[in-house]
């Protein structure tokens, strides 16, 4: 299935008159329809850059614009206005301002990996929407998505015991997001959970909770870990602001 | 070494979902290589794959976390085979091997961290990961299976669900796609075969790679909801009474919005979710129990009794 560019059309830049009549014929309505074009001033030159140097952003360049991506794409699928290619396109023309259109949905990217899969340029696209993702939180375009809290609890609880405990997960990301534990679906499962009577297993979740699993003598690794994530964050602040100064400095040139 | 004679005793990594919201996958996931008479040694002391979260913070933690548990398996107990019944365990150790092939810098990270760490660097070909299905299908066969089957499921009609991981993307699953005997990336049978081979009826059902929206299915619910409503009525859609699962994430998302939409959508579909292993636990003459059909959260007990497995 081809993709449905006109949804790529604003409302706002359609352009019609109730009552217009040219050279004797009447044009009234949607025949006199046209579209007023895109003016994009504010490239950023770097963009492209800044994405590559995060973490799934390398291949970013290799795109060809196929399409195979947005074609294959789970969430495509349910929201039109998830396109992977065209916010590529966006990424390597520069067109920050467009791409911030769609800020918002970007981290909705279940990582299913059907992109990836036919992608014929190995782009990697589900690694370019988490670098996307990370780009626009840390830019400060965007608040941290429940995607990147989740992420956040997760990774925490694996560097201090090594092994995750759902239960505990679940309760942290609740409360860091502020959402309510008892939602009426929760409920239905633990009683769902219930009727079964598994009474070893609900022993061993309940002592689970009590006292966390964890992979012993784990501190070195996880110390380890810690140094190489701080490494590694410094290292892109360094390559997104450096990409952000050569661009400065090419519009000044420009000037 | 033949094959199966390789799968006979392999390393076990359970992983942690298997020992919370997956438990009752690897009670019966224990249960049936302890009736097929394999041999499951447990990883000693393992770690979290990485799962999804830990990759999204940084790709190369996911390869080290994966690559210190075929590391244990490989160094500390002589193992050359690892099975991982969660589909992200498997996918996470499969990337890590495919990373530590190709990518030097992965090679060198993991060296740093686990001489770090103080353990020895897994290096890559020492072992071979291998899904619950490859293992069933490797040691013991279709064949095999059938001459062992107690209570076969013939009647019941399974929608045969793989997820996301088990084959995407395809470059890490190098023996995948290599012609006949092999699994397909695209048409995966493995679960088919062995269902089959333990006397059930699959129907053709067309989303066995589609995505259950796991990986946001606390952060991102509503989109989770509605990717799992689409694979539970296309099952229905299909014939089934039943899907079969192959993986923790998957069968709790289901369990999960199968729930939700029903909550919150008000779309009700009736289907049954089981574990392959339950199915072929059942078939090799276990009790449900035994299999731990009373660990999940859907109910499928009435439907079990009236096909004669319980």
């Amino acid at each position: 299935m081809p993709i449905h560019e006109k949804s790529l059309i604003r409302p706002e830049n359609l352009k019609t008159h109730d009552q217009l009549v040219i050279d004797g014929v009447d044009v009234s309505g949607h025949w006199s329809t046209f579209i007023e074009s895109r003016v994009v001033s504010d490239y950023n030159e770097a963009l492209e850059a800044e994405i590559a140097s995060l973490p799934g952003g390398e291949h970013i360049h290799r795109c060809w614009q196929c399409g195979s991506c947005t074609n294959s794409c789970t969430v495509n699928a349910i929201n039109p206005d998830f396109n992977p290619r065209y916010w590529i396109y966006l990424i390597r023309m520069g067109m920050e301002s467009e791409l911030l259109r769609d800020k918002d949905i970007i981290w909705q990217c279940v990582s299913c990996n059907k992109c990836t899969y036919a992608c014929p340029r190995d782009v990697f696209p589900e690694g370019v929407m988490k670098a996307t993702a990370h780009w626009l939180e840390r830019k400060g375009h965007t608040a941290k998505s429940p995607s990147m809290h989740f992420d956040e609890v997760f990774a925490e609880q694996v560097l201090k015991t090594g092994r995750i405990e759902e239960s505990r997960t679940i309760r942290r990301f609740f409360a860091r997001t502020k959402q309510g534990l008892f939602q009426d679906w929760m409920v239905e499962m633990v009683k769902g959970l219930l009727r079964g009577l598994p009474v070893g297993l609900l022993t061993r979740m309940g002592l689970a909770t009590l006292i966390a699993p964890r992979t012993s003598n784990w501190s070195k690794a996880s110390a380890a870990i810690q140094e190489y994530i701080d490494e590694q964050h410094t290292k892109q602040e360094e390559a997104m602001s450096l990409a952000q100064l050569i661009d400065t400095a090419r519009r000044d040139a420009a000037a | 070494m033949t094959t199966k004679d390789k799968y006979k005793k392999v390393a076990y990594y359970p992983g942690c979902a298997l020992e919370g919201t997956g438990h009752a996958y690897n009670r019966s996931t224990k249960a049936v290589g302890k009736a097929l008479g394999l041999d499951l040694v447990e990883v000693k002391n393992w770690n979290c794959c990485g799962a999804m979260e830990v990759k999204n913070i940084d790709p190369k933690i996911q390869t080290y976390l994966s690559s210190r548990v075929m590391s244990v398996a490989a160094n500390e107990m002589g193992m050359d085979v690892v099975m991982a019944p969660c589909n992200g365990c498997y996918h996470n150790l499969k990337k890590a091997e495919y990373d530590l092939k190709n990518d030097p810098s992965s090679v060198d990270v993991v060296g740093k961290l686990s001489d770090k760490a103080g353990h020895q660097a897994y290096k890559s070909g020492q072992v071979e990961t291998i899904h619950a299905l490859d293992w069933i299908k490797g040691a013991i066969g279709e064949e095999g299976l059938k001459e062992r089957i107690k209570n076969s499921l013939a009647g019941i009609k399974i929608a045969n669900y793989y997820g996301c991981m088990y084959t995407r993307p395809r470059h890490i699953f190098p023996e995948k796609d290599q012609g006949p005997g092999s699994e397909s990336t695209s048409k995966p049978h493995f679960m088919d075969d062995l269902l089959a081979a333990a006397g059930a009826e699959n129907v053709d059902f067309p989303l066995k790679t589609a995505c259950c929206g796991g990986a946001h299915t606390m952060s991102d619910s509503d989109t989770s909801t509605r990717l799992v409503l689409n694979i539970l009525k296309a099952a229905k859609m299909a014939g089934a009474d039943v899907i079969a699962t192959e993986c923790p994430t998957c069968h709790s998302g289901l369990e999960m919005h199968q729930i939700r939409a029903e909550k919150r959508l008000g779309e009700k579909v009736d289907i049954k979710i089981l574990y392959f292993t339950q199915l072929i636990g059942m078939a090799l003459g276990l009790k449900p129990k035994k299999v731990g059909v009373h660990e999940n959260v859907s109910d499928s007990m009435s439907f079990l009794k009236e096909k004669g497995l319980a």
